[in-house]
């Protein structure tokens, strides 16, 4: 039921983990079915250089974490802000229906983390 | 890569025997039974020797017995069919919360029509309380309806200790032994019974095909309407390849089981010891020893179940899990839940449910692959990391 692309994202998951002293953090729970994702950026000149996720989750969940890492890294802030769970899904070739909900999980910690790194760094 | 399959729950192969005794019903001998001439005397005699199969099965009489579509159609012929035969004596249904959804969605439809229903809780074990099926019988009870085995945790209910308070309180009892058909025994009248479902496919007989066992004097209102096939009871001219792979899988359950059992609870129990003993923060979900000796369902803590469904079956294992991202409703195992597992327990639940095909070399190589997947699974969650 899943794409090969969520398959290869699931079996060879990229950025597992947690970045070294994060800044920004982004930590929510699905409230479709409970799972959770939290994901650590690290911002410099305005760009994402680092980034990490760990997800309690299914296959669509794991995968579109992984995903959303490889389309953030490198990238401007603005540009990162820009990614919704719509983009993720895209770029693994979709997602069965019932599985989109798990896309907003990805896109959601994404922003989180954003905003949480805005906050810390706004003086 | 080989291919394992230990979800026999969900369903089986059609037995090798069973195939080649109905094959002349799909090619050869395809009269109608209710037929006079010499099309029709072949498959009568069939669906006459599979009845008598079925009746040896359950130890009851030929009239007692209903071929049906499946259990789900069993099912809701047993609690429809009596609730609307009972009508003017009472409304009231009692059931439990762990019940498969042909029996919940069936309870759920008739309160439409007026019809009352109690769910029983279960405890932590999967089991109900006598005492609260006692207490809740009113003069207005007219079925209990509960399942013989569990199909998500493999729990076995007291079923002759049930039938005796029906019995005493003279109400009407239906059995869904669609899991414990051909893995424990199903003597009707030992039990105290009056209805019983079962499913072919459950037992190496195709899909599509069940039966119900209806106590002589318990009358039910038909839910298909049509000619005097099944006692006026069930309409539609007979699944005759259907009814005899079912004769043929009864008759093979009877003479295999007991060995079988045998079988799987030795595979079952190196499972559970070997996973408890290999693996960190698991839970067996359901009462140890009442319980299928095929099914085993294990919670992993802090992993969801589908992500572990996903790499076993990439190493060719098939299994399920109760956890809310494979139920398409989003919601977590009622079953589980009911029994005061919290939502994250259910969602690291996996069921490994043995069954013919199953030998100790799948069981070692389950236990070689399992630990690697969890520990995989548990690195990425941050549960898990959080729990330390
Ligand atoms: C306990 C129980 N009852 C009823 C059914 C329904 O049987 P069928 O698939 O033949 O409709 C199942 C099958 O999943 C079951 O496990
Ligand atoms: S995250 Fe639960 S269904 Fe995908």
């Amino acid at each position: 039921m899943y794409s090969e692309k969520v398959m290869d994202h699931f079996s060879n998951p990229r950025n597992v983990g947690e970045v070294n002293d994060a800044d920004g953090s982004g930590t929510v729970g699905n409230a479709a079915c409970g799972d959770i994702m939290k994901l650590t950026i690290k911002v410099e000149d305005n760009k994402i250089t680092d980034v990490k996720f760990k997800t309690f989750g299914c296959g669509a969940a794991i995968a579109t974490s992984s995903m959303v890492t490889e389309l953030v890294k490198g990238k401007d802030l603005n540009d990162a802000e820009a990614i919704s769970n719509a983009t993720v899904a895209e770029a693994l070739d979709g997602l069965p229906p019932v599985k989109m909900h798990c896309s907003n999980l990805a896109a959601d910690a994404l922003h989180a983390a954003i905003e949480d790194y805005k906050k810390k760094t706004v003086k | 890569m080989k291919k394992i399959c230990f979800d026999h729950n969900a369903t089986t192969p059609v037995a090798d025997e069973v195939f080649e005794a109905m094959l002349p019903f799909l090619k050869g001998e395809w009269g109608n039974p209710s037929s006079i001439h010499w099309a029709g005397r072949g498959p009568k005699k069939a669906v006459d020797a599979g009845r008598e199969a079925l009746c040896k099965f359950f130890n009851c009489a030929d009239i007692e017995t209903i071929f049906t579509s499946s259990g789900t159609e069993s099912n809701n012929l047993a609690i429809k069919g009596l609730a609307w035969a009972k009508k003017d004596k009472g409304n009231h249904i009692i059931t439990t919360r762990v019940e498969h959804p042909s029996v919940l969605n069936t309870c759920k439809a008739l309160a439409k029509e007026g019809f009352e229903t109690t769910y029983l809780d279960v405890d932590a074990d999967g089991l109900i309380d006598l005492n609260s099926l006692e207490a809740a019988i009113t003069p207005k009870t007219i079925l209990i309806s509960t399942m013989f085995a569990n199909n998500e945790t493999g729990v076995l209910f007291p079923i002759k200790e049930i039938g005796a308070i029906a019995k005493k309180r003279g109400v009407t009892f239906h059995a869904d032994a669609v899991q414990a058909a051909g893995k424990t025994p199903l003597d009707v009248q030992g039990l105290k019974v009056d209805l019983l479902t079962i499913s072919g496919h459950k037992l190496y007989a195709p899909k599509g095909i069940g039966a119900l066992f209806v106590r002589r004097g318990v009358r039910l209102t038909p839910l298909i309407h049509g000619g005097h096939h099944e006692r006026n009871r069930r309409g539609g001219t007979e699944n005759v390849a259907g009814i005899v792979a079912l004769g043929k899988a009864v008759e093979i359950a009877g003479r295999d089981m007991a060995a079988e059992s045998e079988r799987m609870l030795a595979m079952r129990t190196r499972i559970e010891k070997g996973m408890q003993a290999r693996i960190p923060h698991v839970k067996i979900n359901g009462h140890l020893e009442k319980r299928l000796p095929n099914t085993v369902n294990i919670s992993f803590e802090f992993v969801e179940g589908e992500s572990l469904l996903l790499n076993l079956d990439m190493k060719g294992i098939a299994a399920s899990s109760g956890s809310a991202c494979t139920s398409g409703s989003l919601e977590p195992s009622h079953v589980l839940t009911s029994m005061g597992l919290s939502n994250e327990m259910s969602h690291g639940s996996v069921r490994f449910s043995l069954g013919k095909s199953n030998t100790e070399e799948d069981v070692d190589y389950l236990l070689e692959i399992m630990p690697a997947i969890v520990e995989r699974m548990r690195s990425m969650s941050p549960l898990y990391a959080a729990s330390k």
